[in-house]
This record gives C-alpha cells, structure tokens and sequence, in this order.
C-alpha cells in the first residue's frame, strides 16, 4: 500500500500559503508598519512616530467620511435585510420563466460598480430620467441636484447600493429559504395560517441566522464603499470633499507627489476598527441566538 | 443548508395530479396567485434591468435625436451603431477590454489551479500543522481587501510590477475565501472512496485528479464565475496600480472616458455598454452552472 509522502501535502498548500502570506498576511502587518512612516507613492520614507495619527484626530474629510459610512449603514440596513428576502419568496417558487427572473434579478449584482454608477449618472443628471419623468408629472419645477447637493450625492449613492445588492442578497436567502423546513409551513398551512402569518411565524425564524450573516455583510460593505461614491461625484468627492468615504480616502492617498502611503495606512487601520465593530455584534448576537 | 431548488417537483406546473397531492397542498399556485407572483416579478424586472436597457437605448440614440426630451423615449427614433465606433476610436476601448480579459483570465486560471490544490491538501490529507494552515485561511477573511490594500500596493511595487496587469492580476490568483470554499467541497466526500483508492494504491495526486475534482465542479465553476466577474468589474485595485492609460483596464478606462465626455451621455452609454454586454454574456451562459453551484455549495455547507 502506497501512502503519501511527507511532502505531498505541502506540495499541494504551497502556492496558496505562498499567496497568503506575501498578499494577506504580511500587508496587514506592513500596513501597521508604514502607519509609522511618511512612505510616499513614489520612493521611500522615513519613520515620524504617531505623527499621522495625530493628524487623523484633527482630519476634517475623515470626520465627514465616518459620518457618510455610519449614515451608509443605517440607511442600507433595513432595505437590504429585507426587500432581498422578500425577492427570495417571491422567486422562490418554481413557476415557469422563474430562472429568468432569477438571472435577470442578478444582473446588477454582475456588472461592475462602475459601469451601473456611470449609468445612474445619467439617470439621475439634472437632464436624466428622473428628474425628467418629475418635471413631467409636475412633482417638482426645477431638478433636483441629486450628483451636486451634499445630502442628495449620498442618497443617491445609497439608492445605488440598495439597488446593486438587492440580487446578492436575494441569492443567499434563497439557499437558506430551502432550509427552512416544509413540514413546519405545513403544518401552518394546514392549522390555517395564512401566508402573511407563515412569513412572520415559519420563515423569518427559520432564516434568522442568515439574516444576522447578512446583516453583517451588509454593514461592512457600507464602510467599505468607493466606486458609487467616487462616479457619481466625478472622483471629486461632492461639494468640498463631504462625500468622500474612508476608502476614497485611502485612494486619494495612494497617488501623486501629494500622496502619502504612511497616512494611507493609518487611514487603513482606522477602517479596520469601523468594520470589526458590526463583526463583534454579529458574533455577540449569533452567541445569543444559540442560547436561546 | 439545502438548496436553492432542492425539491423541483414541488410546484412543478406539469406534474400529474398524484405527484401534486403528495406534494404540499399549500404550495401549489392558484390561479390568482400566479397572476399576483408574475406581476411582481415584471415589477421588480423593471426596477432591475429597466436602467440598463435606458442606457442602451441612450447609446443607440442618432446625435440628431433629442435624449433630453421631457417624456423619455426608450426606442431610439434614429437607431445608429455611431457612437459605439466613435467611442472605440477616441479611447482605446478595446485595448481596455483587453487589458481586463488577460487579467481575468489570470485570476480564474490562478484561482482554479491554487484554491483546488490547497483546498484538497487541507480537507483529504493528513499532515502536522494543516489546523494552522486553516486556520490562518479563515483568519484573512475577517480582515476586508481594503484595509490592506496600500500596503499590498508596496509589496507589488517592490516585485518591481507596479503599473502592469501582471500586477494587477498577481494578489487575487489564489483567494483565500475560494481555497477555504473548495475545502469545503472536497470534505463533502465520504472518506471510504478515499480509503478504497489507497488500498488500490492510488497517490494523493490520483485521487486528487480523478475522484476529488471530477466531484466538485459545481464548486469549481462557481469560483471561476465569481473570479471572472471580480477581475472584470474591479475598480479599485488597478486605479491605484496602473498609472500608464495604455495599460487601463476597461473599469479604469470607463471612468477616463467618463471625464472626457462628460457632456455626451451617448458615448458614455456605449462604453458602458461595451462593459456590460460581455459580462452579462458569459454570466447569461453560466448562469445553469452558477445557481446549480450555488446549491452544491448550499448543501453542503
């Protein structure tokens, strides 16, 4: 009988240890490392001590960049916690066409953040489809600046993101909806709960769990979030750089004689705090959930 | 978990009548229902896909046609190819596209090659530290790209490939959320085949040629579909990598041409187009092996 060599699994780990370590491990702790630094995007730099992040505690665009990320996450919550879920029971059963719906419904999760921001762009312009159909049904006498106005580049930018991740989403539940036991919507039917009832009582429980999963995805994606931001504000950021969140931040940073790496990464670990802070919920309230 | 379609009986419009009562009463459509459930769903088509095809009629629309008019049209009145030729002879779009196919193709190869060694090694073999090496695997994925990504930026400039799609390619070919996803797909197989090929002699790398890959496709296609779309759609990463306009991918070149012409909403709309229309193509085509892989990985999990 024939058994494997010592080496042979090693073999196999390696190029995929090799990539872990040289592209995951060793830049989070290099990003630590240049945190201390004036690292620029072209040559060297040199180490200044907490210099950096005293600069973040004064740094007016990263104020307003948390303050968009927390607004980002509590807005898209709600919407995407549900509006996916009811996607899944909507597709979930098999009527004729229903893969259709399903693949159409996934398109937007497909194409690139870049291409639906440029096309939302023009949607949303003051000459776009919205404010035309508005102008038209007489709802509103001038456009509404939805890519200039602070508040409404966010919103739009939200609405966006809502949009983008409903398909995603929607997917995820629709695994977990066939999980959730027949017998038990069954049972239901056959005591006479009405469909209303079964959704509340049958399937909300039974998706609880993932719900949680998602619920977490969602809130570290709001904290990450760049390229609607960045299209619908021309890479500009909205009005004085109000719109910029932490990443578009990061970018900035990353390039010119007026980028600084070492800012860049302190910046870096500063995103990394916001989005373990939702993680440590999830896990606090998955924790509960299995006590109960 | 279970599937996303796990039982396809279980409204099956041409089932007989015996299967429909051994199936569940409450889950067959009623008429009225059908009609309820199918207009939602050419509601939310609407709200899905309706941008989309606004953005096409916009890049279809003749320069002599109004795009601005008060009541949008979507059928374009002079129907023309125009700005799409256009497009591609300002901005070197197709160069873009091709920028970003050699680097898809890099992460897909990379991906499938790299997350199925490791992913096998991990979940069929035995070997002294392989908790470690799973555990720092699973460690990565708490930690999201864009936190490390400047840093990555430094290692990929020391490699001296700043500003190449080698670059550009080179930290995603092997992820580790797909090495732990084929981890996951390799353990779903009952160890007695294992055992039976040893006693028949087979080495790890036979058994991992020809009973743990052949049992995993689904898993493997959905990695591959994901890798393609990921490489084609990023945005972020080769904006900081790539400063040469040659060098674009077309996500970095679209957002160069949106600068460019950012008072003609047609030419936009066809590079737009030409973004989208591949990649709905290749996903239209795997969609099957998509939601089927989908649900391999489901049950599972």
């Amino acid at each position: 009988m024939r058994t494997n060599r010592w080496f042979t699994p090693w073999v196999l780990v390696i190029p995929a240890l090799t990539w872990l370590l040289v592209f995951n491990l060793w830049p989070s702790i290099n990003t630590v490392i240049l945190s201390f630094t004036n690292a620029r995007p072209i040559g060297g730099g040199h180490f200044v001590g907490l210099k950096n992040f005293e600069t973040l505690l004064h740094d007016d665009q990263l104020r307003w960049a948390l303050l968009n990320s927390v607004i980002y996450m509590v807005v898209c919550l709600p919407f995407l916690t549900v509006l996916p879920l009811l996607l899944a029971v909507l597709v979930e059963k098999k009527l004729p066409g229903i893969t259709f719906f399903r693949t159409a419904f996934y398109t937007p999760v497909v194409a690139s953040a870049v291409v639906v921001a440029l096309i939302w762009q023009w949607i949303l312009d003051d000459r776009g489809l919205v404010n035309g159909l508005a102008e038209k049904l007489g709802v509103i006498s001038g456009p509404l600046p939805f890519l200039s106005d602070q508040w409404l580049l966010l919103l739009s930018a939200i609405s966006l993101t809502i949009w983008k991740g409903l398909g995603y989403y929607m997917i995820i539940y629709l695994a977990a909806l066939g999980n959730v036991g027949r017998e038990l919507h069954e049972a239901a039917a056959v005591d006479g709960a009405s469909p209303l009832r079964r959704f509340l009582h049958v399937t909300i429980p039974g998706v609880r769990g993932t719900m949680i999963l998602i619920s977490i995805l969602i809130s570290v994606s709001a904290l990450r979030v760049f390229s609607e931001l960045f299209i619908l504000s021309g890479g500009k950021g909205g009005p004085g750089g109000r719109d910029n969140s932490v990443v578009m931040l990061i970018q900035q940073y990353s390039q010119g004689f007026e980028g600084n790496l070492g800012y860049a990464s302190a910046l870096s670990i500063v995103l990394f705090f916001v989005t373990v802070v939702p993680m440590l919920v999830l896990a606090r309230l998955n924790r509960r959930g299995a006590e109960a | 978990m279970t599937t996303v379609q796990d039982a396809p009986q279980r409204v099956d419009a041409t089932a007989t009548p015996v299967r429909r009562s051994r199936s569940f009463g409450f889950n067959t459509v009623s008429p009225r229902e059908k009609v309820v459930r199918y207009v939602l769903l050419v509601f939310v088509l609407l709200i899905t896909i309706g941008p989309f095809l606004w953005q096409l009629s916009t890049s279809l629309k003749g320069s002599g046609e109004d795009i601005y008019t008060r009541i949008p049209r979507l059928l374009p009145a002079q129907p023309t190819f125009a700005h799409y030729k256009e497009v591609t002879d300002t901005i070197p779009v197709l160069d873009y596209a091709r920028n970003s196919l050699v680097v898809a193709v890099l992460v897909v190869g990379g991906n499938i090659i790299g997350a199925s060694l490791a992913g096998f090694a991990i979940s069929r073999l035995q070997f002294r530290g392989r908790k470690i090496v799973l555990g720092l695997f699973l460690a990565t994925l708490v930690l999201p790209g864009e936190v490390t990504i400047i840093s990555q930026y430094v290692t990929v400039r020391e490699f001296g490939l700043a500003n190449t799609l080698l670059g550009v390619a080179l930290p995603g070919m092997i992820g580790a959320l797909n090495v732990l996803l084929m981890y996951n797909a390799f353990r779903a197989l009952p160890l007695e085949v294992d055992q039976a090929a040893i006693v028949d002699g087979a080495n790890a790398w036979q058994r991992f040629v020809y009973i743990g890959l052949p049992s995993v496709r689904g898993t493997i296609s959905v990695i591959a579909i994901f890798a393609f779309i990921g490489a084609w759609d990023d945005f972020l990463w080769p904006l900081i990598v790539l400063t040469d306009p040659n060098k674009y991918t077309l996500t970095v070149g679209l957002q160069y041409l949106s600068g460019t012409f950012s008072n003609n909403p047609r030419l936009i709309a066809a590079g737009t187009m030409i973004a989208f229309i591949p990649i709905v193509i290749v996903f239209a085509t795997l969609q099957r092996f998509f939601f089927k892989g989908v649900e391999e990985g489901a049950v599972k999990g």
